[in-house]
């Protein structure tokens, strides 16, 4: 069977066809986008004594002052990311894991029992340690 | 040995069925040879001569040639009453379903490409569907849907242009076949 000129094949293709084709493609990259998001975390979940003290989006920035037992923690929120700023704690693990970007991200200061974790999204771990 | 009481004779209808059936099921049963990536993403070739047949004889005969290829198909590859098949039903039924619809799209704007890509899109709908009620109860199935998205996409173009390709070959053969015999 003779297989032809591509100006044959591209005969068969009629105006709808087109239209159909970038509907299809459309919807390929529309499921991909929005299934396969995976990972932005949205909220901030900040916990101090083990009671909830505030839950934020993370769309707009902030400075939240979470007190404890040894003084006040600083938390930093930016689009997208949070970090511990300032903790009267002895070791400062929580400062310095710096900014936290991925969804189940989680910073502890265990002496001044304040905890920070980032959630939302399609998490791809329950909780992120460094 | 006492003749048979029944006696069952093919029309012309069953004959061009059972001629279609079984070059569907052909490529059904070649397909099934063709190492892929993902259970589920397949070009679907046996789709080419289900759309010839509904083009060409329309909805009636095109459910029979696909129904029959799904039955017989599963049957030849031991998958028959596996969960594939019923995958494999659920498609055909949508898809069907959707080329009973698509087919009367106006034909001078809509040709066999479209019709090839919606009903590859409704075949991995119908797929999933019953996967997401009935295999996996869980949403994560539809991770794969932009996977199959593709998939449906491209198989659904290239054998809707084999489609038409064969269209075209076979209404020019039937032409000739009209010039050289003008009596009939």
């Amino acid at each position: 069977m003779p297989v032809g000129k591509p100006s044959q094949w591209f005969a068969l293709v009629r105006p709808g066809d087109v239209l159909v084709i970038g509907l299809a493609l459309f919807v390929c990259i529309a499921s991909a986008a929005t299934l396969w998001r995976g990972g932005a975390p949205d909220k901030v979940v900040i916990r101090a004594g083990g009671q909830l003290y505030a839950e934020t989006g993370l769309s707009r920035s902030q400075r939240i002052e979470v007190p404890g037992p040894l003084g006040i923690t600083v938390i930093e929120v930016e689009p997208g990311r949070a970090r511990v700023v300032s903790d009267p704690g002895p070791r400062q693990y929580c400062v310095r894991q710096g900014w936290l970007t991925r969804s189940g991200a989680a910073a502890i200061c265990a002496p001044n029992e304040v905890s920070l974790m980032l959630s939302g999204g399609a998490s791809t771990y329950d909780s992120l340690n460094y | 040995m006492t003749p048979s009481t029944i006696e069952i004779r093919p029309t012309a209808d069953d004959a061009r069925i059972a001629r279609f059936a079984a070059a569907a099921i052909v490529l059904a049963v070649a397909e099934a040879a063709i190492p892929l990536p993902l259970p589920g993403v397949k070009p679907g070739l046996a789709n080419i001569v289900i759309l010839i047949v509904l083009l060409q004889w329309g909805w009636r005969d095109a459910v029979w040639v696909a129904l029959l290829r799904v039955f017989a198909g599963s049957l030849l590859l031991g998958q028959f009453f596996a969960p594939g098949f019923f995958l494999a039903l659920a498609g055909s039924l949508a898809s069907l379903a959707t080329l009973g619809l698509a087919m009367h799209l106006p034909r001078r704007w809509f040709g066999p490409i479209t019709l090839s890509i919606l009903a590859a899109f409704a075949h991995i709908g119908g797929q999933l569907v019953l996967a997401r009620l009935w295999l996996v109860p869980h949403d994560g199935v539809f991770y794969l849907v932009p996977v199959f998205a593709l998939a449906a996409t491209v198989f659904g173009l290239v054998n809707g242009l084999v489609a038409g390709h064969l269209l075209r070959e076979l209404s020019s053969a039937a032409d000739a076949v009209t010039k050289d015999e003008p009596s009939r």
